[in-house]
């Protein structure tokens, strides 16, 4: 495969949320650490449904296809299940974090808000999620070969990277709605993040009919995007007012 | 023999440390007497010595209070010296991982080192465990012996034999090392070179780094040369470990460092309490420091140094034996270049009350003195290598391959933040390998085992969790 494809799968699939990093995340200590142990909190997730899916895989007939099959998919779901739990348990984390960095500074606020932290530790999970899923695609990328040359589909290094990319921004939206939901007790929005969730990785069983994986996975995003920005504290006017390049006089941006 | 002591964080053993301005709380409660105010510059205000937890009977409240304030401020740099250190450790893992994945030199087994005469490739497994938790425990001994030789040496004051190790030591690295790297580089992509200019180009690395590294240099400078050799020592370790022997030797060089910085017994300990007694700093050449401090900050500088220095030369040692050098910067050098520095700034001293007093007169000509911002964080290079060894072994044999590259990777970069978090709650030097490689093998295996397994067979169906 080319340098294109490799170049521009990366960079669709890594594009945006680099340019969330490099602006938002970067400038700041404290985000970086907070996205770098979101990462960690996601990978530990992975790893335990990984055990889970080992175990089962281990314990069953390797030669049985539409049971591996249906053993993979049950590995995808329980996987969904404790990643969305590892976002609880890091949200209790970063609440007893919240309060020592208060304890600790000066004037009695902590430097980092719940909401920023809610917006970097779905950074976190979503470039960790993104770069499991696609790092090892865009190395093959880079070697010899021909995609689809055995009757697949030919547009598997292209969907998989527009397939990350959903899920990035998905896990990042998912983490501020998540976190509200946690900081309010608004239940409602804790079990859409997880219903969504299981709704986006169950609609990659379609694959490779991407229209059913794709579609309604863009569609979601810009949903709980919208949601979270919402909830962020935005409304259209602020929006309109960045789209124009104008600088806003009311209050400042909540987790700037 | 400095007139400025150490300002030091007791244990030093640990391989990170932090460089508190004055009046923190340091680590070290034994050296609170002698604890100078070197630092002064660095002060906040103008209490006279950081005091320890022990001493501050008559100011207690003033500690508690600068307690308070320092912790506070301490958790706020705590985020940017993790980041200081996080930077550094990134990029000589990505200059390792990159080397790997290009220079297949380093991957090829071209033999062991002497200190791992047992092979690997035999015939049943047992025997292969068996003959890699040999040649581990023979690495350790090796390690453990020159370790206790260093505290003997700079014991009975061996300050020269120390100081030409250690240089001849860098020389090898600088040199030797690094035409090695270039060589194979130019092989990789095959890249025309002629001698001339080759010789060149190295005798003006080395030269460079030498300068940098021992006497004084810009500090980013220095900085990229000690990764830069870190990167170069890892790259022979990988190259030159078999398989089982590397992770065995990863998982009982963090034992020994715990035990080595936090036992009372341990060599590392014992050296860096010498070093506190007589009052001297150890070599500044040995440890990764985020900001650079001249003259009356060097003493910061070198207590890392200690810390880092034992550890690092020993092991760093057996490896560049097998060019029958000595160690390279790692071993237990001591100080020379400091002295030498110091020398050349003020003129031979010997400690004295006087020349102390003189000292400290001195305009301070560190940076931004009073600024909290210039602590810096110090990491010992021998961590650095076993980072890059882990993950540059990772990248090397995994089936996962990049999977289980960049979980190692963040596995010890969360481990390095929780080491500097329990280094800014206990404030005293502690081991920095430890939890970063209990994570980080902790990883290999089960990413290379478990999630290997369970991504291939999502990538297969393009499924996505």
């Amino acid at each position: 495969m080319t340098l294109a494809v490799f170049f521009g799968c990366t960079f669709i699939a890594f594009g945006p949320a680099l340019g969330l990093f490099l602006f938002t995340v970067l400038r700041d200590p404290l985000r970086i650490i907070i996205l770098i142990a979101g990462a960690f909190f996601w990978l530990v997730s992975l790893l335990l449904s990984s055990l889970v899916w080992f175990i089962a895989v281990k314990a069953s007939d390797p030669g049985d296809e539409p049971l591996q099959k249906g053993l993979l998919i049950f590995g995808v779901l329980f996987s969904v299940l404790l990643q969305e739990a590892f976002r609880f348990l890091y949200y209790k984390l970063l609440r007893k974090a919240i309060e020592g960095l208060v304890a600790l500074s000066e004037d009695g606020c902590s430097p980092i808000s719940i909401q920023q932290m809610a917006y970097v530790a779905g950074l976190g999970f979503g470039l960790m999620s993104g770069a499991f899923s696609m790092i090892n695609l865009l190395a093959d990328a880079l070697g010899p070969g021909t995609v689809g040359i055995h009757g697949d589909s030919q547009l598997y290094f292209l969907t998989s990277a527009f397939m990350t990319m959903v899920m990035i921004f998905l896990h990042t939206f998912w983490g501020i709605l998540f976190f509200h939901g946690c900081e309010t007790q608004h239940w409602w929005e804790m079990a859409a993040v997880i219903l969504t969730h299981l709704i986006v990785s169950g609609s990659t069983f379609w694959n490779p009919l991407y229209v059913g994986s794709l579609v309604p996975s863009y569609l979601l995003m810009f949903a709980t995007g919208a949601w979270a920005y919402v909830l962020s504290g935005g409304c259209t006017q602020n929006l309109l007012q960045s789209l124009r390049g104008q600088q806003s006089e009311t209050s400042p941006q909540p987790g700037s | 023999m400095t007139e400025l002591s150490a300002h030091l964080p007791q244990f030093q053993h640990g391989q990170l440390t932090e460089n508190f301005p004055d009046n923190h709380l340091s680590n070290t409660n034994d050296n609170s007497e002698r604890r100078r105010h070197d630092n002064s510059e660095r002060r906040r205000n103008d209490n006279p010595e950081s005091e320890t937890n022990g001493q501050p009977q008559n100011r207690a409240q003033q500690v508690v209070e600068q307690d308070e304030e320092d912790e506070e401020l301490t958790l706020k740099y705590g985020a940017k010296h993790v980041i200081m250190l996080f930077a550094p450790v990134t990029l000589c893992m990505v200059v390792v991982v990159a080397t790997i994945k290009s220079v297949s030199f380093y991957t090829r087994k071209d033999g062991q080192l002497i200190y791992t005469p047992f092979t690997e490739d035999t015939d049943t497994v047992g025997q292969r465990a068996l003959n890699s938790i040999l040649n581990a425990a023979i690495m350790i001994s090796v390690i453990i012996v020159m370790t206790i030789l260093l505290v003997v040496l700079y014991k009975y004051r061996c300050y020269k034999v120390i100081h030409g190790w250690l240089i001849i030591s860098s020389l090898l690295l600088l040199f030797f090392f690094s035409f090695i790297y270039l060589g194979e580089v130019f092989k990789t992509y095959n890249v025309a070179m002629d001698y001339i200019t080759l010789a060149l180009m190295i005798w003006n690395f080395g030269v460079v780094g030498m300068i940098c590294i021992h006497w004084k240099g810009p500090l980013r400078l220095q900085q990229a040369y000690l990764i830069m050799i870190s990167a170069l020592m890892a790259l022979v370790f990988i190259k030159y470990l078999p398989e089982w022997t590397a992770w065995l030797i990863l998982a009982v060089i963090s034992v020994y460092d715990l035990v080595a910085v936090l036992c009372p017994k341990g060599p590392l300990r014992m050296l860096v309490e010498t070093a506190q007694e007589r009052n001297e700093t150890l070599f500044p050449a040995l440890i990764y420091s985020s900001t650079m401090i001249w003259l009356v900050n060097m003493a910061e500088e070198d207590p890392e140094a200690q810390r880092k220095a034992s550890k690092s030369s020993t092991y760093d040692k057996q490896a560049n034996q097998i060019q029958n050098e000595d160690a390279d910067m790692d071993d237990g050098g001591f100080n020379p270049e400091w002295e030498q520095q110091r020398n050349s700034r003020i003129g031979p001293l010997e400690s004295t009350p006087e020349s102390r007093a003189a000292v400290q007169a001195l305009p301070s000509n560190s940076q931004a003195s009073e600024d909290p911002e210039e602590r810096g964080v110090k990491l010992g290079l021998g961590d650095f290598i076993f980072y890059s060894v882990l993950v540059g072994k990772a990248s090397a044999t995994a089936s996962g391959d990049w999977n289980t590259t960049l979980a190692c990777f963040v596995a010890i970069l969360i481990g390095l933040c929780l080491t500097l978090l329990l280094l800014a709650i206990f404030k005293k030097a502690l081991p920095a390998l430890p939890i970063s490689i209990t994570f980080g093998l902790v990883f290999y295996f089960a990413t290379d085992n478990l999630v290997q397994p369970f991504m291939d067979q999502l990538a297969f169906h393009q499924f996505y969790i």
